[in-house]
């Protein structure tokens, strides 16, 4: 029993270590600031086409399910509302965290990964460079800066989906009254809760990605048993996240 | 002329390391001294890239005490150890440059990181085209090590460990998997770089012919070449290991009469 439990109580103990030394590397120097942007674009610029497409469809898909259940109430009126409220709280968050995982997570991991097999972490350490600075922190810092605008581009495509769906295709409500309903419906705890999730999922995907890819060993497969890990993981920490942070935003 | 024995570079005393509990090195005792010429072998997994690693720091001995140039580096943290480092040159097994980077920043890596005096950018460059000349590669500026050959490769990372004219080099099987002459080609080179800045060496090999390179050979600065040294000039060791432990280490003559079968395997041609 105990020996079940070892192996990833030392993990995550590991993981802890990490994600300690590389928050307080966030305040240290050197910044390398141009890691940093490289990453920026990597991430941000990168994910824009999958987390468009995720945002406006799934927008789409809630007003095109919605519409039948709201008909039954002759409350068709509402559909920016349900619309709004989901993609901003839950749909956008999440879903766009999903495509940064499945996208750069991995990435990390493969990349930090087979930087481990071949020795470079080992050099960078040897030529005078701390890894978590040099490696770790410019991407925290980019995808935590990256996520939540990413979030903010895939909530409004949602919007924009499910318009679509509802006064062009579907006809429900006129254009106006979707806007306005969609507007009046996010309240600032909304807005707070739809910004602080991107933002923690931001620091636990980087996170995962980079502590997978430098605990890599065993040469080229390990490099894919990471990858495989660092997504897997850090995409069960973000649904586990969204409830957590959703359960603290209700009893607010 | 030399009275007094030159100051030891490396010590290590009982040094073990582990594993999760496995005992990986175990009882590691020795010295390295100031021109000194190390030849480690050794059979696959015996332990010699952890004699390396411990040497930089890059590992911690779970008992025992190392010495680097006289001071005992056992607990320093990784700022303290930079200090050390950067006296230190090092080549490693799988080469270790960064693929992102072009041969030249591979190259000038050290110099713009290690902790020194800042070079000036001319400065860099010179010290970098110097360096890549010496490997006889002062064309490659502009590439990326993954569009270079093994021994190619092999060869910035020599250009690379010695830029910062370091006093202690360490090389980690520079010769594997080359043929025989591009590995003589990379010896000349290790000897070279050891009789131009007169640097301590320790070399992890599979052949037997490379610690004889080292061993009987010179670089001799006026006609360019690898001349026949004096015996005992060069004050070459050889250190053979097997599982963790250290079986043999002695001077050329004593490693070529050892009759234990084990480093007979390493010795005998
Ligand atoms: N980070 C690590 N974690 C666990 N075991 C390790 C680690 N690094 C090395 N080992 C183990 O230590 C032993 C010695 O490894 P080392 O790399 O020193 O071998 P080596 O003598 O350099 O072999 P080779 O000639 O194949 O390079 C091996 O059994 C290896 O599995
Ligand atoms: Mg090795």
């Amino acid at each position: 029993m105990l020996d079940i439990l070892k192996r990833p109580v030392y993990t995550f103990q590991e993981f802890v270590l990490l994600s300690i030394s590389a928050l307080r590397g966030v305040f240290r120097k050197p910044a390398y600031w141009g890691d940093t942007v490289i990453q920026m674009d990597l991430i941000g610029v990168g994910s824009l086409p999958v987390v468009s497409l995720t945002g406006f469809f799934s927008g789409a898909v809630m007003a095109l399910q919605m519409a039948r259940a709201l008909q039954t109430y002759g409350a068709t009126s509402q559909v920016g509302k349900i619309v709004a409220i989901t993609m901003v709280r839950e749909m956008g968050p999440v879903l766009t965290a999903l495509m940064v995982a499945g996208r750069n997570s991995s990435g990390m991991a493969s990349e930090l990964g087979s930087m481990k097999v071949t020795e470079q972490i080992d050099a960078m350490r040897a030529l005078g460079t701390d890894p978590v600075l040099k490696l770790v922190k410019p991407r925290l810092i980019a995808t935590a800066t990256v996520l939540p605008l990413l979030t903010i581009l895939a909530d409004f495509l949602g919007l924009v989906g499910g318009w679509i769906v509802a006064c062009v295709l579907l006809q429900l409500t006129p254009g106006a009254q979707y806007w306005d309903t969609a507007w009046r419906a996010i309240e600032y705890n909304d807005i707070a809760q739809g910004l602080i999730k991107p933002f923690c999922f931001a620091i636990v995907l980087s996170l995962v990605g980079c502590y997978y890819g430098l605990q890599t060993t065993g040469g080229t497969q390990g490099v894919g048993r990471s990858t495989t890990q660092a997504v897997v993981v850090a995409s069960v920490w973000v649904v586990i996240l969204t409830f957590i942070i959703g359960r603290i935003f209700t009893k607010l | 002329m030399t009275t007094a024995a030159p100051e030891p570079v490396i010590q290590f005393e009982d040094v073990c390391l582990s594993f999760g509990g496995e005992c990986v090195l175990d009882g590691i005792a020795f010295e390295v001294r100031r021109g000194d010429t190390l030849v480690i072998q050794g059979a696959a997994a015996s332990g010699k890239t952890l004699i390396l690693k411990l040497s930089l720091g890059l590992l911690r001995p779970t008992r025992g005490r190392i010495r680097l140039f006289g001071e005992d580096v056992t607990d320093y943290t990784d700022s303290q150890w930079n200090d050390v480092r950067a006296r230190i040159g090092v080549l490693f097994q799988e080469g270790g440059l960064f693929d992102s980077l072009t041969v030249e920043e591979n190259v000038a890596y050290p110099l713009l990181n290690q902790k020194r005096a800042p070079l000036s950018e001319e400065e860099v460059r010179r010290r970098v085209q110097e360096s890549l000349d010496f490997v006889e590669l002062g064309h490659t500026l502009e590439k990326y090590p993954s569009e270079l050959s093994g021994g190619m490769r092999r060869r910035v990372g020599i250009a690379r460990a010695i830029v910062t004219q370091p006093e202690l080099l360490l090389y980690d099987s520079p010769t594997a998997g080359l043929d025989p002459i591009t590995a003589t080609t990379i010896m000349a080179l290790i000897v070279k770089g050891r009789d131009v800045h007169h640097a301590t060496t320790v070399m992890v090999t599979h052949r037997h012919q490379d610690g004889e390179i080292l061993d009987r050979y010179r670089y001799d600065a006026a006609t360019g070449r690898l001349v026949p040294a004096e015996p005992g000039t060069t004050r070459t060791r050889y250190m053979v290991l097997r599982e963790g432990r250290i079986v043999f280490l002695g001077t050329p003559a004593e490693f070529d009469a050892c009759e234990d079968p084990y480093v007979r395997k390493f010795s005998s041609r």
